[in-house]
């Protein structure tokens, strides 16, 4: 004679496992079919289309010798270095159009911006950026002074600017302004005033 | 038992550390070498009893140099410059040209050694200038590297005052009666005879010389002497302590000399004693102009010329005209050289000259443009110490209200324009610092090497140093 107490233990273990053998069947099959990939709102490119913003860009003027605050309206994308990579994206556009305020070379392009720590951010230009760049101390800090200050203004929170050219340091953009050190962004703004001010 | 004879020996060399005595170890050779861009000393190497150093390492704060070696053979690359060494052979090429080394060259571990003595003539092959080398001394000139000194005693004070044609850091020790100034980095050389002799008891001679690349100068007296700097490094005087002065002092006869002060232009006067000929006025350089670029570095094309041949010309002008208003003026680049900014600001700061102008030369734009430095972030200066990178940050004031006087003598004939700029090594300075950019006055890139032009700008930079000159007169 079996004990009762035996067979309601026998008969929960036997549920148990139904259950348990039903949940692994169901599991299986949802392991098989293939997730649906949840879409990336990250940009892989900057948008071409959608809400613009406004924002100003410092652009550098040659026959003045200043800088001159241009708001303008661009489609930025959300994130703050991609931000930063198109603003000054666009100022190179304003410097590679004909006719040019402060011409740079052709080709010249803002790889990437990169906000290391939250003050710090690092801007790393292409070769033919530097290489090709007019040679002489004003038309040098014209081109320096309004990435920092372009940078400065639109991105908050930004104090110290590195410029590095196709990823590596450099000791000066055409022989004339200092790429080696840290630019203090209220030092520049002080700067781009003092031009204004002395023309 | 093992270990107890273990440890009776470790008691005996232990015990044998302090019981025997040391013997000196011989002092070890060294070779200094002076020259425009930095004064250094090397270990000097003896292979087969000859002595040896280190090629490389002689060039290096010369230039840019690069070594390889290829079996027995080592190839080494100064300035664009190619030079072929073999090992165990006593002939080297500098440029295709033979050199004779006078002795193998050595080549260890990748390590070219040249015999002490072929430096006379590999170094010029290398720099295009000429190397007076002190053999028995090892100290080696280059170019016109050297430091002259001259005395003068005054027997009514009495003091002695040693006037060197720029700033000297020398190890003094004192002893009854003597002064010994051991200068290490500093290319000292006896404007007059080694010893020179005073009719007095209290200082009677000072006697240089010069060995193991140190140039030691030693002022003998009867009683115990002192010393003291003024004249920003440039002047030392040796006086006796202030206990022993009274009764050697009576002694003496002869009229007062007055010693120079620390005045802020003081004249200084090249006399071994004052019985010697009349003095000839060497004054301190107020005024550092660094002509930018250089050598290797061309700076922006001028029309079909460079921008280093431009700089020169127009910062020769400037030191001309300087000099005919009475400012002593230096011209920091007065050669087709390559200067690192690096090694442009240590010259400069080594001048300790009341303002440095560093002279550019665009053929963008119009007029002159002035510019101070623009600081960069970081490197706060903390005490006694200067951030190399804001070094210039306690002189800006200084430097902008100099670039004021400057601009205004220099609105009077040419367009000007005053900002800051993000350039070295107006940061690195420790003088007030400005840069210039001189463009045309119409657009004509051929003003920029118009003698007219270049005179024109020359003397209104100079008039507008003038006009700064007592805001910069402060030493610092």
């Amino acid at each position: 004679m079996i004990p009762r107490h035996l067979k309601i233990g026998i008969a929960i273990l036997l549920v148990a496992v139904l259950v348990a053998a039903f949940y692994l069947r169901r599991m299986r099959g949802r392991a098989a079919t293939p997730v649906p990939r949840v879409a990336d709102s990250r940009p892989i490119a900057p948008p071409v289309a959608g809400p613009t913003e406004q924002v100003t860009l410092f652009v550098a003027y040659d026959d003045a010798g200043i800088l001159r605050p241009q708001s303008t309206r661009l489609t930025l994308p959300s994130g703050r270095q991609q931000r930063a990579q198109e603003l000054l994206r666009a100022l190179l556009g304003i410097y590679l159009d004909q006719p040019s305020p402060h011409p740079i070379p052709a080709g010249s392009e803002v790889r990437a911006v990169y906000l290391v720590e939250p003050n710090l951010a690092v801007i790393d230009t292409n070769a033919a950026f530097a290489d090709g760049h007019r040679s002489g101390i004003f038309v040098e800090e014209l081109t320096v002074t309004s990435l920092v200050q372009t940078l400065a203004a639109n991105i908050p929170g930004i104090n110290r600017v590195k410029i590095l050219v196709d990823g590596k340091e450099r000791e000066t953009l055409a022989g004339h302004a200092d790429l080696s050190a840290l630019y203090d962004t209220a030092a520049v703004s002080k700067a781009v005033e003092q031009l204004g001010s002395s023309q | 038992m093992r270990w107890i004879s273990v440890l009776a020996a470790g008691g005996l060399v232990a015990a044998g550390m302090f019981v025997v005595p040391a013997v000196p170890a011989p002092e070890e050779k060294r070779l200094s070498i002076y020259s425009p861009v930095a004064n250094y000393a090397l270990n000097v190497t003896e292979r087969n009893g000859q002595d040896y150093v280190g090629l490389v390492e002689i060039l290096e704060p010369l230039g840019q140099v690069t070594a390889k070696t290829d079996g027995q053979k080592w190839k080494l690359r100064f300035n664009k410059k190619d030079a072929d060494f073999k090992a165990n052979n006593p002939t080297a090429r500098v440029q295709g040209k033979p050199i004779d080394l006078t002795k193998n060259f050595v080549l260890e571990n990748g390590r070219g050694l040249v015999p002490l003595n072929s430096l006379t003539t590999l170094l010029p092959s290398f720099l295009g200038i000429p190397v007076i080398f002190h053999v028995t001394a090892r100290r080696l000139f280059i170019g016109q590297a050297a430091t002259h000194y001259s005395a003068e005693f005054n027997k009514a004070q009495p003091k002695l005052v040693l006037n060197f044609t720029s700033a000297v850091n020398p190890t003094i020790a004192t002893e009854p009666g003597k002064v010994r100034m051991s200068f290490v980095r500093d290319p000292l050389l006896p404007s007059g005879p080694e010893t020179t002799d005073f009719d007095s008891k209290v200082i009677s001679s000072t006697t240089f010389q010069e060995n193991n690349g140190v140039a030691e100068l030693t002022i003998n007296g009867s009683v115990p002497l002192l010393a003291s700097f003024s004249n920003n490094g440039r002047t030392i005087t040796i006086a006796p302590a202030p206990s022993s002065v009274q009764a050697p002092a009576a002694s003496t006869a002869s009229p007062a000399t007055p010693a120079p002060g620390a005045s802020t232009l003081p004249l200084i006067t090249a006399s071994p004693s004052p019985e010697g000929p009349p003095p000839a006025p060497i004054r301190r350089v107020f005024a550092v102009l660094d002509a930018s670029h250089g050598g290797d570095d061309r700076g922006a094309a001028i029309g079909q010329f460079a921008e280093k041949d431009v700089t020169i010309a127009f910062a020769r002008r400037i030191r001309e005209e300087l000099q005919n208003r009475g400012i002593p003026a230096l011209v920091l680049r007065d050669s087709d050289a390559t200067l690192s900014l690096d090694q442009r600001a240590s010259l400069a700061n080594g001048t300790r000259s009341q303002i440095y102008l560093a002279v550019h030369a665009s053929s963008e734009g119009l007029g002159v443009r002035v510019f101070t430095a623009l600081m960069p972030a970081g490197g706060a200066n903390s005490g006694p110490f200067l951030a190399w990178d804001n070094a210039q940050l306690q002189f800006l004031p200084a430097a902008q209200s100099a670039a004021q006087s400057l601009a205004a003598e220099l609105r009077k004939k040419l367009p000007v324009r005053m900002a800051s700029a993000p350039m070295r090594p107006l940061n690195n300075l420790t003088m007030p610092a400005l840069a210039l950019e001189v463009a045309t006055q119409t657009g004509d890139t051929a003003e920029l090497t118009s003698p007219i032009y270049q005179q024109l700008v020359a003397s209104a930079v100079a008039d507008g140093i003038v006009a700064a000159r007592d805001k910069l007169g402060a030493p610092h």
